[in-house]
């Protein structure tokens, strides 16, 4: 459990040095700095990693696990290299338990099209949560109709915290459950041990979405014992079109192949194919080679500034950010009110004034935020409103972000309302 | 006054406003007050869908002319509509369809044209156009 939640003691980190790290933070928007608040869009990137990815096109950019000549060898070492790295900081059981994707979105549709190919049959059902990312709500959608199964919602309530009280009921004829970590659109934490937990004393395996949980909290995949689980480069500092897809070595075994192309075949003749072993099984064609060395490096990055206290200063500065907001007459908080059991991500509307309008005030004065359903639209009609403004944190926010956005909010609301 | 005169007379009026909050303060304004639409023509056939802030537009044509009515949900798109509105309503088809519209650009609102600002405004131009094309190759037939 994230049990060091409730420290507000100044953070271990020297924020303003890793600041330095990040380039784009430098430049300015409208002549006012930029104050980057959609994180959970995706995350800026740090030097060190721009730099491992140009380093490798300018010395070792070759094709992986095919040629006999050096630069290959290298570029495999390498690219081989951040497949352990990844293990590594989810503490997968092994490394080809790491599948490379295109992200979270491609991780999540592998599973849906493998697993219900061969495990769906009419009838079935599979359960998300209410407060899911469209992506993790589609793929299911798309293969339930193939496979004549149906989608059922593990509810949230008003603070979006998940109803799980009656999920022993819930999983009743329910082959997979498909959860997100932390939401999105609310940032709430979700009770993902619970739900893994109840989900396998019925035999049924878990997905897990942390697309907008390992820039934030410890995730051990291990400790979790979770079946599946995908994130994406981009939200963690690491390059775009990158993501991640753990499987369980017994789950990925049994799954059929995804796609088909090189690198996923042992051998091929025309009347038979025989795949290969894991993690190739699942990988077709040539891989993005300067994607997996980018997300490397940006794990590396995390690892040294230490996830707990990165964990610990986001705490801080969001404590100080809800502290802030609720001084804001009218302001309104969309899921949970405080910071403890959430990570991220603050909701929120002002009044009766378009999440449009505020995010097109805030952007006039340098101000990044997100507005709108945020690709979440069940959420939205939920709480019966057309969407929300969206402040996301990374690790390189400080106080001063807040100050310009409380400030930028206050500003808006005296010419909208 | 022609097309080309009403944009000219919003480009003089956006001259004498100075900084960007002066200029959202007026669009604001004009945003809240003006009733747009008639409550009748609210409805779901009338929603042009942008991506964030819903747009809904009526039109009425009376003697040889075209009158739009338009409303969003969000205030800012709504003020922009409404200069929009009275630039282009009140004049007959052709002259809709070969009007140039330029002084969004002009007033330093080009950000609210692109595609991916996905505000209505864009599509309500579009939707516009369509209008006036329809009711001219009418106009034409009989």
């Amino acid at each position: 459990m994230q049990d060091n939640a409730t420290i507000i003691e100044p953070s271990m980190l020297d924020i303003e040095k890793i600041r330095r790290d990040f380039p784009i933070l430098e430049r300015t928007v409208y002549g006012y700095p930029l104050v980057y608040l959609d994180n959970a869009a995706t995350t800026q990137k740090p030097e060190q990693v721009l730099k491992a990815m140009d380093d490798y096109y300018h010395t070792i950019n070759s094709n992986v696990h095919r040629g006999v000549h050096y630069l290959s060898q290298q570029a495999t070492e390498a690219y081989e290299a951040a497949r352990h790295t990844v293990a590594d900081f989810i503490n997968a059981a092994h490394t080809h338990e790491i599948i490379f994707t295109r992200g979270t979105s491609e991780a999540i549709n592998l599973v849906a099209a493998c697993f219900g190919k061969t495990e769906l049959r009419p009838g079935d059902s599979i359960l998300v949560s209410a407060v899911e990312h469209h992506s993790n709500i589609v793929p299911w959608q798309l293969i339930g109709e193939e496979k004549g199964a149906t989608l059922k919602v593990i509810p949230v309530d008003e603070n979006g915290d998940l109803i799980i009280d009656e999920l022993d009921h819930l999983l009743k004829g329910v082959k997979i459950v498909a959860v997100n970590y932390v939401s999105n659109s609310l940032g709430g934490i979700n009770p993902i041990r619970e739900i893994i937990a109840a989900a396998h004393r019925h035999g049924i395996p878990v997905l897990v979405d942390a697309a907008q949980a390992v820039q934030h909290l410890t995730v051990d995949v291990q400790e979790l014992d979770a079946d599946f689980l995908a994130f994406s480069s981009h939200k963690i500092y690491g390059p775009t079109g990158f993501g991640i897809l753990y499987g369980k070595e017994s789950w990925l075994n049994k799954l059929p192949p995804y796609q088909g192309g090189g690198e996923m075949i042992k051998t091929v003749t025309f009347e038979k194919t025989t795949y290969n072993d894991l993690p190739y099984k699942f990988e077709a064609g040539t891989p993005d080679m300067a994607g997996a060395i980018g997300l490397a490096a940006a794990i590396g990055y995390v690892q040294e500034l230490g996830i707990s206290n990165i964990q610990q200063a986001e705490h801080s500065l969001m404590t100080y950010a809800l502290d802030a907001m609720r001084e804001i007459p009218n302001l309104r908080f969309v899921g949970a009110a405080d910071a403890t059991h959430r990570a991220g991500v603050i909701s929120f509307l002002v009044g009766d004034i378009h999440p449009f309008d505020m995010g097109e005030i805030l952007d006039k004065q340098g101000i990044a935020v997100r507005t709108g359903h945020h690709c979440a639209q069940p959420v939205m009609d939920r709480y019966c409103i057309p969407g929300t403004v969206r402040a996301s944190l990374a690790i390189y926010n400080n106080r001063t972000d807040i100050d310009r956005l409380t400030a930028g909010i206050r500003k808006a609301v005296k010419l909208l309302a | 006054m022609t097309i080309k005169e009403q944009q000219d007379e919003i480009i003089a009026d956006f001259d004498f406003l100075g900084n960007w909050d002066d200029k959202y303060e007026y669009i604001i304004q004009l945003g809240k007050e003006l009733p747009l639409i008639d409550a009748q023509y609210k409805k779901d056939e009338n929603l042009i869908k942008g991506c964030q802030s819903r747009v809904w537009l009526h039109v009425d044509y009376r003697e040889g002319k075209l009158f739009f009515t338009a409303e969003s949900d969000a205030v800012i798109t709504k003020g922009l509509i409404s200069l929009l509105i009275k630039v282009l309503s009140d004049h007959t088809p052709k002259e809709i369809t070969d009007a140039q519209i330029t002084f969004i650009d002009t007033i330093g609102l080009s950000s609210h044209l692109s595609p991916t600002r996905s505000n209505g405004l864009l599509s309500m131009v579009k939707q516009i156009k369509m209008y006036a094309v329809a009711y001219q190759s009418k106009s034409l037939q009989s």
